[in-house]
């Protein structure tokens, strides 16, 4: 369990309950104080991993590029472009990209792309090499195998952070046997620092940290 | 294009750095078989003075083409119709639930209440045939009759708008069935991407769950029930007149995503093969007469 947080998510009291906040523009109706706005863990499997602890490696700071995959409507990457510095923000479909859209609006290094995770060459010409982080979460077949794709963008020592649906890639399987298929296939680009169930809050997800090799 | 000069890779190459209609094409058109490190590179090109203009700049471009994209989305035909068809039934089950409420109402004051949208209309306006002398069940009846009119509309803009979305759809079913068969579908794409036998059974997904979870029958046909050619098969045959159908729409579907042409020859073939079908019932049926009968 750690207690470091990225800089710039901290904890706040909201109706008396500690949670941890970032501080921006609402986006999803979460309740905020003042400048800060509360993030929801049980809406976003990043805010699950930092309220679970998880060692996460994001720093924070405007120093700080990072290639978000699967930004669906915008409710984590928000909280990551509060923090962090030039954020690529990447998703496929263009009905939740409306909304992504709206939250990039008030973030003027929150840059949205619409695109295939799973073709990195339709946006390498767009988001620079050696970022800091890449936070994935797509809910799509082959989780890992988008992490390998996505690897050239990735600094030396940057971090992956994925949160894994075992349901995404058989739904009749065990997400035990699902989850460790895809901390295999990891290791042919990445190493695997730590990985934890998220089931607190999202049934049947993993969540992993890992470092390229 | 050489291995020495990746910054023409970047989609800030070749790009005037005002012209914007430009930088959102080379977001969305763009490839690069890897990365770089494009801020750099930009401002070595003379792209933007320093990283915080060429980010500024990178912003405004991937709004843009984000935005464009999203917008091409959301317009296209087989959206509309989506949404058109869905509103239909929308207003139709809304002013069907109102015109209840308002027959249940009108009861209490009026001894001819009658019921539905009809005596709605009988009692809504300034110059309604009858006065029920009671301004909030008239002013409700009102909305009962905007909202059957709209549904209306809404048939019209159906039927006149989807035999340009999906023609050979639209032949082959009525209008209002092609569109919506694309709405359960979620458009036109996703159905001419489903085998026939989901085309069969979509809008009986109560019935087929049932069927999966083992306490019911397969079901034999979804929303093309509404089909004549189904609906017109008797009932031991319908299974065989579904299959028939919907095979021929799900290839309808497909010509009309993938290429748009008209295909006439699908409605003779599935004239012909309904044909077939219901003469097996017909002679069926003369059998039975012949021997012995009813």
């Amino acid at each position: 369990m750690s207690d470091e947080l990225p800089v710039g998510v901290e904890r706040h009291q909201f109706d008396g309950e500690e949670r941890l906040a970032t501080q921006g523009e609402p986006v999803y109706g979460e309740p905020t104080d003042g400048e800060w706005r509360a993030w929801n863990p049980n809406r976003s499997k990043l805010g699950a991993m930092l309220a679970l602890g998880m060692e996460t490696g994001l720093e924070g700071g405007d120093e700080e590029t990072v290639l978000y995959l699967g930004a669906a409507s915008g409710t984590t990457v928000s909280h990551v472009a509060d923090v962090a510095g030039p954020t690529y923000a990447v998703e496929f479909a263009p009905r939740p990209a409306r909304d992504l859209l709206e939250a990039a609006d008030s973030r003027p290094r929150l840059f949205p792309l619409l695109a295939d995770a799973r073709k990195p060459e339709t946006y390498a010409h767009v988001v620079e090499r050696d970022v800091d982080a890449i936070v994935q979460d797509v809910a799509t077949r082959g989780q890992a195998r988008v992490a390998l794709e996505n690897a050239r963008f990735l600094a030396d020592d940057g971090r992956l952070v994925l949160a894994v649906k075992a349901r995404s890639e058989d739904v009749t399987r065990e997400p035990a046997a699902v989850f460790e298929d895809v901390r295999d296939e990891l290791t042919e680009g990445y190493e695997v620092l730590e990985y934890r169930r998220l089931d607190d809050y999202h049934a049947d997800h993993l969540g992993i940290v890992a470092r390229p090799r | 294009m050489t291995a020495d000069s990746p910054a023409e890779t970047g989609w800030f190459a070749e790009l005037e750095p005002d012209d914007s209609e430009g930088a959102a094409a080379a977001i969305t058109e763009g490839t690069a078989a890897e990365p770089a490190d494009w801020p750099k590179l930009a401002v070595e090109a003379g792209f933007a003075s320093d990283a915080e203009e060429y980010y500024d700049r990178l912003k405004e471009a991937t709004t843009a083409a984000t935005r464009d994209a999203v917008e091409r989305a959301e317009r296209a035909d087989d959206r509309q119709l989506v949404h058109a068809v869905r509103t239909m039934d929308d207003c139709t089950r809304t002013a069907n639930e109102l015109a209840e409420r308002l027959a249940e109402w009108a009861g209490t004051i009026d001894p001819d209440a009658g019921a539905g949208v009809e005596y709605a209309r009988a009692i809504a306006g300034e110059d309604a045939e009858r006065d029920v002398g009671h301004e909030r069940v008239r002013s409700l009846a009102e909305r009962v009759v905007s909202l059957a009119d709209e549904a209306e509309d809404l048939r019209e803009y159906v039927e006149r708008e989807t035999p340009t979305v999906a023609p050979n759809l639209a032949a082959l079913a009525d209008p209002v069935l092609a569109a919506r068969l694309i709405s359960l579908a979620g458009g036109l794409e996703p159905l001419a991407k489903k085998p026939s036998g989901t085309v069969q059974v979509l809008g009986a997904e109560d019935a087929l769950f049932a069927h999966l979870r083992g306490h019911a029958s397969s079901p034999k046909h979804g929303i093309i029930y509404t089909h004549d050619a189904v609906r017109g098969t008797h009932p031991d045959e319908r299974g065989s007149a579904a299959r028939a159908v919907a095979g021929k729409l799900a290839i309808a579907a497909r010509v009309d995503h993938y290429s748009g042409e008209r295909k006439p020859e699908l409605e003779a073939e599935l004239a012909e093969r309904i044909e077939t079908i219901q003469s097996r019932t017909a002679d069926g049926e003369g059998d039975e007469n012949g021997g012995g009968g009813e």
